[in-house]
């Protein structure tokens, strides 16, 4: 019987083990590790890269390949245009660009699609010029727009494989433990990227706050991270977060959250311990504050709220109105801070937020979703993608997640904005089927989904100005008139898939 | 109606609309649209002024219209408005306005 | 009853606001083509004024031009206009004596004349912003068929007054009582000026509370977000509600009983009592009570 490395005499077969592998030495199996034990003088195990090219080369990145990003720095973002202005100067093409989502900052992306380093995108969504030339036919792929919980559901699946994830953190060790609520590019949650860190072949981390070892509590573990890299600095703090959003003085906005107010009051979901999620819209932000009164008048508190989570949220629940914060994304230097200090506002990553096929995710046990729309249609269908000229300029983010997953989703908008009608026969792209969408409320008057009978029923009394949503249709078609139908080209240049992976609709090219 | 001076109307804040109108040495009238609604309404805008320059029996104009996104009783309002000041007329015909 | 709870300000030259002025729910609208106006922009506010009573539909909203006095150079051709855009009230500020109403009165019938309109259409509401027109009142509130209300205008007044409006408002007291009798003797509506800090709701609360227990019809307002307020205050509640029914139910029991006497609780009813009544269920009722609704809890209540 031969001897293993540590001298012990091991039978070739033993049961219970499909194949014996005998020991060969402490040190030669486990690659990360030190080879040499003890030495004070050895430099301390890390994973930094001298460079962004360097951790990228060392990633095996290939032409073909898809890479990922997050976009908690938001308009502040500067980590994707380096990453990619590095890979553009090695010479690799032809890459699969997945953010999660896109914003203003990220305009330098068009250079990269013209000279053929990016020929592909996945995003929820996509703003100013970058939307603007791909709607006008920019790229040769379609776009693919998902959810959230679609994005997430999509990695988790194995569907979307990202080959390297590139994950700006705001502070960071050595060895790659890192959280988004700390350092001067601090963000909140960094409820996309956590995804992103576990299912990625590649992780890369790019940091400008680099912290003692170990950074605890963290969001992203070093059991997850490849390389890390510093730099200078990763998102402009200007662009990353407001300071406290002050409530709306505009009178339009605030009857419409009136309004909505006074529906999530007699809706019949609005009891002690409901739950809801609002957005950081000006509305938003204004329904918030009118709930505030409502529940201390009925002396109700909130089990929780999820979201995006604003400071608006967060003073709620340090006043003792909402119970616990769900957060996959914060939104202002309130939110960061309380994310930061409280352990009952707690990060949740993509998934847990409203992945449709995990063991059950948040966006199911809402009860009340206040949620937006730049269309929507006498069905009920929500657009908040494109605009009525067709041309792409928002994103899908959480409006079909939640929009399914609550009790009442309620759609705040003005019924006309100048001359363009929010109200309209048939939205130009659809985003959030109209069976998810319960109720429109807008500045003309509030409209009730007929598959809501039992919603309905509970309004009519309440003196509000109740019409059927083609009367509000017709109202905004009277005042700003009939408009031309858009142009559009055959050739599609965005696809929308539903949380589930099926497809929604497609955007076609504009034609002008 | 004659033109004898630039006369401008309306401001740039959201559903207004700005108009400067002028005499056209060209002896037509020529329109130069911008708008936020371009694609949706500019040719209904064009039209729609053009219309209103007959009825106010103008026959030579230079039209600059800088419109974000006004209604059609906005544009009228403020088209008329630069009409009579490019006009120096302080007497307005309401009976002709419709 | 017609309700002017609110008469909501609304600059004229402001298409953003001018274009859907009604969707606040405000009894009246009232574009401004006085103060709120500069002077260059007379004629644009003017024109946007009428083109806009003429092509939007302000629903059951009353509407309200503020014009420029006949003493300034806008004023008639403000007139001229305004008639035919057929706003259903022209409401005159500065208003010092009868014979302001007469003049504009006359302007009014000449030009609805002119185009045709049925003549007495357009109805007057006198606004009073100084001494003088407080003295002539009640010559005011005579001088015209046409006139339906008269307003207070406490900035103007206080200036006139050599003195600046207070938190108790007894410098105010004495102008609003005059144009409250006056307009009760003439049978007209009477509406209380501006409150001008939109931030102070506690302030603007009172200051409602206040008018309206002296008898005041309604508030001028210069913020959407008073209009609800006031309507609010002004809307009956359910004990006042419920003891005007009962006092309704008691004088219809004595009138079949024939007993020509009804007590509740303990008081005799005598006329004012079931007037006062009558106009608490009609402004309930208008104000948008269901009072079926009422009803229904009442008998579950027996």
């Amino acid at each position: 019987m031969p001897s293993n490395a540590a001298g012990r005499e091991i039978p070739s077969k033993i049961a219970g083990l499909d194949l014996v592998k005998p020991f060969e030495g402490a040190f030669v199996n486990t690659p990360l590790v030190r080879k040499q034990k003890g030495s004070r003088t050895l430099p301390r195990l890390n994973k930094l890269m001298e460079s962004l090219e360097q951790a990228i080369l060392n990633s095996e990145l290939k032409d073909g390949m898809t890479i990922s990003f997050h976009h908690h720095l938001r308009n502040g973002d500067m980590v994707l245009n380096m990453v990619m202005d590095v890979i553009a100067n090695l010479g690799i093409k032809n890459l699969t660009v997945a953010s999660s989502s896109l914003t203003t900052a990220h305009e330098p992306l068009i250079r990269h699609i013209k000279n053929g380093v990016v020929t592909r995108l996945v995003t929820s969504g996509l703003r100013d010029k970058l939307a603007d030339e791909i709607s006008h036919g920019l790229m040769d792929i379609p776009v693919m727009f998902h959810s959230h919980g679609g994005r997430a559901r999509m990695i988790e699946s194995g569907e979307m494989k990202i080959d390297v994830a590139f994950l700006g953190v705001p502070s960071c060790d050595v060895y790659g433990n890192a959280n988004g609520y700390s350092g001067p590019s601090a963000c909140g949650s960094l409820g996309y990227a956590m995804v992103d860190a576990v299912h990625a072949s590649k992780v890369i981390l790019v940091t400008d706050n680099l912290v003692e070892y170990p950074n605890t509590p963290f969001s992203i573990h070093q059991d997850q991270v490849d390389s890390i890299v510093q730099v200078d600095q990763i998102g402009d703090p200007e662009g990353i977060s407001a300071g406290a959003l002050r409530m709306t003085r505009n009178p339009r906005d605030i009857l419409i959250a009136q309004y909505a107010t006074h529906v999530i009051e007699h809706s019949g979901y609005m009891e002690d311990g409901f739950s809801l999620q609002t957005g950081s819209g000006s509305i938003s932000l204004a329904v918030t504050n009118f709930l505030r009164d409502v529940m201390i008048r009925k002396k109700y508190t909130a089990s929780f709220a999820l979201g995006g989570i604003t400071g608006s949220i967060v003073g709620l629940h340090e006043e003792g109105l909402i119970k616990r914060l769900l957060d996959v994304q914060s939104f202002d230097m309130e939110a960061i801070r309380s994310i930061a200090e409280n352990r009952y506002h707690t990060e949740i990553d993509a998934s847990y937020y409203a992945n449709p096929h995990n063991k059950g995710c948040a966006t199911n046990k809402i009860n009340v979703v206040i949620l937006s729309a730049m269309e929507i249609d006498t069905s009920f269908n929500v657009n908040v993608l494109t605009g009525s000229d067709g041309v792409i300029r928002g994103a899908s983010g959480g409006h079909s997640d939640t929009a399914i997953g609550s009790g009442i989703s309620i759609i705040v908008a003005p019924l006309f904005r100048g001359r363009t009608a929010t109200v309209v026969d048939r939205v130009q792209t659809i985003i959030t089927p109209g069976e998810t969408v319960d109720v429109l409320v807008t500045d003309h008057g509030v409209a009730v989904n007929p598959k809501r009978q039992d919603i309905y029923d509970r309004l009519k009394t309440k003196h509000l100005p109740i019409y059927t949503i083609e009367q509000l249709q017709k109202k905004a078609e009277k005042v700003t008139g009939r408009p031309e139908p858009v142009k559009f080209e055959k050739r599609v240049v965005g696809v929308v898939e539903y949380r589930d992976g099926t497809i929604l609709d497609v955007i076609h090219q504009v034609k002008d | 109606m004659k033109l004898i001076r630039t006369g401008k109307a309306g401001t740039l804040e959201s559903s207004d609309v700005m108009i400067t109108v002028k005499n056209n040495p060209a002896n037509k009238i020529e329109i130069n649209l911008q708008s936020i609604v371009e694609k949706q309404f500019g040719r209904h805008i064009r039209s729609f002024v053009e219309a209103v320059l007959e009825e106010m029996e103008v026959t030579s104009a230079i039209v600059d219209i800088d419109d974000r996104s006004a209604l059609d009783c906005v544009i009228r309002a403020r088209l008329e408005t630069a009409l009579y000041r490019a006009a120096g007329i302080t007497v307005f015909r309401w009976e002709a306005i419709r | 009853m017609k309700l002017r709870r609110t008469m909501l300000y609304v600059p004229g030259n402001n298409p953003n606001m001018v274009k859907d002025a009604h969707i606040y729910r405000s009894d009246s609208v009232m574009f401004d083509l006085e103060d709120s106006v500069s002077v260059n922009e007379k004629d644009s506010a003017r024109f946007l004024i009428f083109q806009a009573l003429r092509c939007i539909d302000y629903e059951n909203t009353e509407t309200v031009v503020r014009i420029n006095g006949l003493n300034t150079p806008f004023g008639a051709d403000d007139v001229e206009a305004m008639v035919r855009a057929r706003p259903h009230v022209i409401r005159l500020p500065k208003t010092e004596t009868a014979e302001d109403i007469r003049q504009v009165d006359s302007l009014i019938s000449k030009v609805e004349k002119k185009a045709g309109i049925e003549e007495g259409s357009i109805k007057l509401f006198a606004a009073i912003e100084n001494a003088r027109g407080v003295v002539n009142a009640y010559q005011i509130a005579l001088s015209s068929p046409r006139l339906v209300g008269i307003a207070f205008g406490a900035e103007d007044f206080v200036t006139n007054l050599n003195t600046q409006r207070s938190k108790e408002g007894l410098e105010l007291f004495t102008a609003r009582q005059e144009i409250l009798m006056a307009s009760r003797a003439a049978g007209l509506h009477a509406i209380d000026t501006v409150f001008a800090d939109v931030n102070d709701d506690e302030g603007f609360r009172r200051e409602v509370e206040l008018i309206k227990s002296m008898g005041f019809d309604g508030k001028s307002v210069i913020n959407p977000r008073q209009v609800s307020i006031v309507h609010e205050i002004y809307t009956p509640t359910f004990e006042q509600i419920h003891s005007a029914r009962k006092i309704l139910r008691a004088i219809e029991k004595a009138e079949r009983e024939g007993s020509g006497v009804a007590a509740v609780d303990g008081r005799m009813i005598d006329k004012p009592i079931v007037e006062r009544a009558r106009r608490t269920l009609e402004l309930a009722q208008l104000s948008g009570i269901y009072l079926d609704e009422i009803e229904e809890e009442e008998s579950d209540a027996q």
